[in-house]
């Protein structure tokens, strides 16, 4: 993580997921936090970056960062 | 001294892990060096796969209950209680009918899911679910009603509880109206929170045109915020309403307040080691089925294959041994896609799933696992 990117509230370890995947554990988190707050997803699936963002820029949350930390993906995200 | 496993949790994970460990440790048991008791605060187990056929009339909520004391070993140790607390630093259990805290060696928790309604606004008392018995009796009583109008399906709660089963309803429902001369009285939606019609992309690329074929209609990107039930309106965070006649929601979940407390994972989820099982916070302590945050469905066959590698991890530790046994995140589905038609999928960490043609054979062999699922939960399946 770059010393850039904003700390996170809430890291979702989504590595390793399969069904139903990455994005609806993130979404399930995103549900119950509050505005404003930054939340970490971890994902082994590259399919993550783009689904991710792709889901972001339709529901108006915001994506902050996406890292390939080399062994996964860190993506953070912020509720609107 | 006798070493003590508790488990906590008597649904599909915690009741093969009670048989499977009263099978591995027998002859230690029987020597009284080791102890396995099981806490559940039912004395019935509960198959929850039979509530979908319970909305559809084919079953009834009983077929789908049985005694625990019929299930388990009679070397486990069952106690039908309330776990109040878990304290990992001294290794006690409170079970609220106990007169004295429970110490334990070894724990593991099988606390599964439960539904939260009532984090949506006006969605318990606006939505139906058949993730319960009384709410599939009542969908039940519902749709035998229903001669037209519009059903909703709405996928709200993420994650939950057999990740197919929405898709299973909807597919089911299409089927049943058409064969009850219904159908084009009838308009069914299905609603999902992310842009494709089920989170799993190769799932979703299967679903996607039979959904098309059978005239379902599709909203995706849509989180459902509120529900009106006056107005008989759903709106999502998205700024999508719907009006429905008839909503069905798979509603958001939780894990056990148990797990919170405990400072043993977020939300009543375990966090643990994916492939051990074991929590990432706290030494000695397993998790498995909906309660063990891994990533794969919250499902019984995860459930049972992981309840197997925790028996053999434990006995393992028991004799002193380095355990070995891991879980490869491997989970079986049967997907029905009508009242007499089903796919199949069988997938793990590194392999995704492939749903097969779907047949009348692998409907059956759905229902005929259904009747067999009563072997699996006492070990021998």
């Amino acid at each position: 993580m770059s010393a850039d990117t904003p700390q996170p509230d809430e890291t979702v370890d989504a590595r390793g997921a399969t069904c139903p995947g990455p994005l609806m554990d993130l979404v399930g988190a995103l549900r119950s936090a509050e505005t404003g707050t930054v939340v970490a997803l971890l994902s082994d699936t590259e399919q993550s970056t783009s689904d991710v963002p792709e889901w972001a820029d339709e529901s108006g949350n915001e994506v902050l960062a996406v890292e390939d930390e080399g062994e996964y993906y860190r993506i953070l995200v912020a509720k609107a | 001294m006798t070493e003590r496993i508790a488990i906590v949790g008597g649904g599909t994970g915690g009741v093969v892990l009670a048989n499977d460990l009263a099978e591995r440790l027998a002859p230690e048991i029987d020597a009284g060096e080791v102890e396995v008791v099981l806490f559940n605060d039912d004395p019935d187990h509960v198959y929850k796969p039979v509530w979908l056929y319970v909305a559809f009339g084919k079953r009834e909520p009983a077929d789908g209950r049985r005694a625990l004391a019929d299930l388990v070993d009679d070397r486990v140790d069952l106690r039908v209680d309330y776990i109040a607390d878990v304290d990992t630093e001294a290794q006690t259990l409170e079970p609220v009918d106990a007169p004295e805290l429970v110490p334990y060696d070894r724990l593991v928790l099988a606390t599964g899911a439960q539904l939260a309604p009532d984090a949506v606004p006006g969605l318990a008392e606006g939505a139906h679910q058949f993730y319960g018995e009384a709410g599939a009796e009542r969908l039940r009583d519902e749709l035998v009603e229903f001669t037209g109008g519009h059903l909703v399906l709405s996928v709200v709660g993420t994650p939950h509880m057999c990740p197919a089963a929405p898709l299973e309803f909807v597919l089911m429902a299409d089927d049943w109206f058409r064969q009850r001369g219904l159908r084009d009285d009838v308009e069914i939606t299905y609603t999902y929170p992310i842009m494709r019609v089920h989170g799993n992309e190769q799932i979703a690329e299967w679903a996607r045109p039979i959904l098309d074929s059978r005239d379902i209609r599709i909203e995706t990107m849509f989180n459902a915020e509120s529900v009106d039930p006056d107005e008989g309106t759903l709106t999502s965070m998205e700024g999508t309403t719907l009006d429905y006649d008839a909503l069905v929601a798979i509603p958001p979940h939780t894990g056990s307040d148990l797990i919170a407390d405990a400072g043993l994972g977020e939300g009543g989820w375990v966090d643990v080691d994916p492939h051990t099982l074991e929590a990432t916070s706290h030494e000695g302590v397993y998790a498995l089925g909906d309660a063990a945050a891994v990533g794969v469905p919250k499902a019984g066959s995860a459930a049972h294959y992981q309840a197997n590698v925790v028996g053999q991890r434990i006995a393992s530790e028991v004799r002193g041994r380095t355990p070995t046994a891991t879980y490869d995140g491997k989970t079986l589905c049967f997907v029905e896609t009508g009242m007499d038609a089903a796919t199949f999928v069988e997938f793990d960490y590194d392999n995704p799933p492939e749903p097969v043609r779907p047949s009348q054979q692998l409907h059956w062999a759905k229902l005929a696992y259904n009747e067999s699922y009563w072997l699996t939960a006492r070990g021998l399946l």
